[in-house]
C-alpha cells in the first residue's frame, strides 16, 4: 500500500489517483457499483454559489479518440452541495473530497470557497478558473497572469484548505499563468481542463452541440496534457496535479514523470465506470514491470 | 448498472434499416423502459439503445441504422459486447390501470414491446398503437399480437393499418392511462391528445449514460432531471417542452 502514497499539499492520498470533476458527480453514481474508498481522492462536481441548470442540450459530441462537452456548470449551488451532498457523501466516502469551485466574479469565486473551507469533508479546494463552457467568467479568469493570480489571492484569504488552481490549456503560455497562480499564494496546481473544440453535422450542416463550442476531452488530448504538465512543473515548486485523457496506468507513470504527483482521470470514468478503479488495481503490475519501488520516487523523474 | 460481457447470438434485418439484436448474458433486473449503453470498439462514447424484451437470458433490443455506431453494429454477427445494463429509471407499471394503451412510433415501440409483455403478466387488458410513415417501414405487429395485446396499426400514408399519426387512433380507443415512445413531435402530438395521465419516454444526446456527465438533463415541473438517470421515462405532469 505504501508503494503508492503521494503527498499532496499536506495530506497523504493512498494512490494519486483522483476522478477528475464534472466526470463522477458528487461520488455516489460510482458508490453503487465499487467502494470508492479505493481512490486517492476525487473531485466533485464544479460547484458555484447559485445553482445553474447549464447550457442547452445537445451538450455532448464523439470525436475520435474523445468528445466534446458543454454542460456548463450545472450544479445545484454551494448551498445545496453543502447541506444535502455531502452528508449524501459521507456515507459512501470517508477520505477528503477535493471540492472544485466556480464563479463569474471574484466575489462568487471567494462566496463559494469560503463555504467549502468550512465543510469538514473538504480536504483541498480546486478552483476552476477555466471552464470553457461558460460566458463572462469561467475561463476568462484563466486566460490571464494578472486575473488567475487575482482570484487566487482572493480565495487564498479566506481559506485555511490548500488551494489548487485548475488551468486551461486554452491558452498561449500557460506556465507564466501557473507561475502567477503560485507566487498569489496557490498551494498546487492543476492541469489541463478542456481544449475548447467543436463538430459540425453534416446532415444539418449545423453544429453538434447547441452551444456551438464545448470542452473536447478524452486520451487523444494526454500529449497536449503531459506536455503541459512538464512545462508547468518545470516551472513550478509546488504540486502540480496532472490530468488530461488519462485513462491507464502507464498514463498514470508517465504524468508522474512529466512531474505530477498526482494525476485526475476524467472522460475515462464516462466510458467505464471502473476506470479508476481499474488504473488503481493496475499500478502495482506496472510499476513492477518498470522497476519502480515507490510511485513517488517518480514524480518529475523525467524533467 | 450493471457492467457485463453479452454473447451476440443473433443479429438480423426486420426491414431495410432496422435490426434486431439477441444477447446472450446476465440480464436480471433489467425493466421495462430501461436502456443499455454499449461500448463498440474504435469508438470513444457507448451507444445508448432501449431494451425490446428479456427471454431468459436473452436481452432483445431493435436499432435503426442512423449513423458510424449503428453502422458498425449492424455489422456484427458473433463475439462478445461490453454493455451497461439497468440503465434509467424505466417505466412505473403499477398506475396502469386495468386497460392501458401503448403508442409506439418508429425506432420508440421496441421499448414497449417489453412494457406490453409484463403488462400482460399482471392480467393488464393492454391496446397497443405503432406508427409508422409506411407500410415498408412495419415490424413486430405480429409479435405484439401473439403477447395478446389487441393491435393497431397506422401510417402516415396510408399504405397499411389506419391512415394518419398514432394521435388519430388514440380519438377512438378507451384507456386507463397511457406510456408512450418515440420521435418528440410525436410525444408533444400524444401529450396533447391523450385524456388521461401517463407516462413518455425521451431521448438525448448522452455523455455516460449513468448520471454522471450531465450530459443529458433537461428542466422538469419537478426540477432538473438526467434524461440517463432520473428519466428516460417522465411522467405527463412534469414535463416542460422545449418548444
Amino acid at each position: 500500500m505504501e508503494k503508492l502514497t503521494v503527498d499532496l499539499c499536506g495530506i497523504e492520498l493512498d494512490n494519486p489517483i483522483i476522478p477528475a470533476s464534472g466526470t463522477f458527480g458528487y461520488g455516489y453514481e460510482f458508490a453503487e457499483i465499487y467502494d470508492i474508498n479505493c481512490l486517492g481522492t476525487f473531485s466533485f462536481k464544479g460547484t458555484t454559489k447559485e445553482a445553474r441548470f447549464g447550457n442547452p442540450t445537445p451538450r455532448i459530441a464523439e470525436c475520435t479518440g474523445g468528445m466534446i462537452n458543454a454542460v456548463g456548470l450545472q450544479n445545484p449551488g454551494v448551498k445545496k452541495v453543502i447541506e444535502e451532498e455531502l452528508p449524501k457523501l459521507k456515507k459512501c466516502f470517508n477520505k477528503k473530497v477535493m471540492a472544485n469551485v466556480s464563479g463569474f466574479s471574484i466575489d462568487d469565486y471567494v462566496y463559494t470557497s469560503e463555504k467549502l473551507d468550512k465543510c469538514e469533508q473538504v480536504g483541498w479546494i480546486e478552483v476552476n478558473i477555466s471552464c470553457p463552457n461558460v460566458h463572462g467568467g469561467g475561463m476568462s479568469f484563466g486566460t490571464c497572469p494578472e486575473s488567475a493570480a487575482e482570484v487566487t489571492r482572493a480565495v487564498k484569504k479566506v481559506t485555511r484548505k490548500p488551494i489548487i488552481l485548475k488551468l486551461s490549456p486554452n491558452v498561449t503560455d500557460i506556465v507564466s499563468i501557473a507561475k502567477a497562480c503560485e507566487e498569489a499564494g496557490a498551494d498546487g496546481i492543476s492541469l489541463i481542463n478542456t481544449l475548447l473544440g467543436m463538430r459540425i453535422d453534416l446532415k444539418t450542416r449545423k453544429p453538434v452541440i447547441a452551444n456551438k463550442m464545448g470542452g473536447f476531452s478524452g486520451s487523444a488530448i494526454f500529449p497536449v496534457a503531459l506536455r503541459m504538465v512538464y512545462q508547468v512543473a518545470s516551472a513550478v515548486k509546488v504540486p502540480v496535479i496532472g490530468m488530461g485523457g488519462v485513462s491507464s496506468a502507464e498514463d498514470v507513470i508517465e504524468m508522474m514523470l512529466a512531474g505530477a504527483t498526482a494525476v485526475q482521470v476524467g472522460a475515462a470514468n464516462l466510458v467505464n465506470p471502473f476506470a479508476c478503479k481499474e488504473i488503481i488495481e493496475d499500478l502495482p503490475k506496472v510499476m513492477k514491470k518498470y522497476k519502480i519501488d515507490k510511485l513517488k520516487d517518480i514524480i518529475g523523474g523525467a524533467l | 448498472m450493471k457492467k457485463i460481457e453479452f454473447k451476440v447470438i443473433k443479429n438480423i434485418k426486420l426491414n431495410d434499416s432496422v435490426m434486431e439484436m439477441t444477447l446472450l448474458g446476465d440480464t436480471s433486473g433489467i425493466k421495462p423502459g430501461q436502456f443499455v449503453n454499449i461500448m463498440l470498439e474504435g469508438l470513444y462514447l457507448r451507444r445508448p439503445i432501449s431494451v425490446c424484451d428479456i427471454r431468459g437470458d436473452k436481452l432483445i433490443i431493435i436499432y435503426k441504422v442512423v449513423g458510424k455506431g449503428t453502422e458498425m453494429m449492424k455489422n456484427i454477427q458473433e463475439g462478445y459486447l461490453d454493455l451497461l445494463t439497468e440503465l434509467g429509471n424505466g417505466y412505473d407499471l403499477s398506475k396502469s390501470g386495468a386497460n392501458p394503451l401503448l403508442i409506439g412510433g418508429g425506432v420508440g415501440i421496441p421499448p414497449m414491446y417489453y412494457l406490453a409483455k409484463k403488462l400482460i403478466e399482471e392480467g393488464k387488458k393492454v391496446t397497443v398503437i405503432l406508427g409508422f410513415n409506411t407500410k415498408a417501414e412495419i415490424f413486430y405487429e405480429e409479435e405484439f399480437k401473439n403477447l395478446g395485446a389487441s393491435v393497431f396499426v397506422t401510417t402516415a400514408d396510408g399504405s397499411y393499418g389506419s391512415k394518419g399519426f398514432v394521435t388519430d387512433k388514440m380519438a377512438d380507443l378507451d384507456y386507463s392511462y397511457f406510456y408512450t415512445c418515440g420521435p418528440e413531435a410525436m410525444l408533444k402530438a400524444v401529450y396533447e391528445a391523450s385524456n388521461t395521465s401517463g407516462q413518455f419516454s425521451f431521448e438525448e444526446r448522452m455523455g455516460c449514460g449513468f448520471g454522471a456527465c450531465m450530459g443529458c438533463s433537461c428542466k422538469t415541473i419537478t426540477g432538473f432531471k438526467r434524461i440517463c438517470k432520473e428519466g428516460p421515462v417522465l411522467e405527463k405532469e412534469e414535463i416542460l417542452w422545449k418548444n
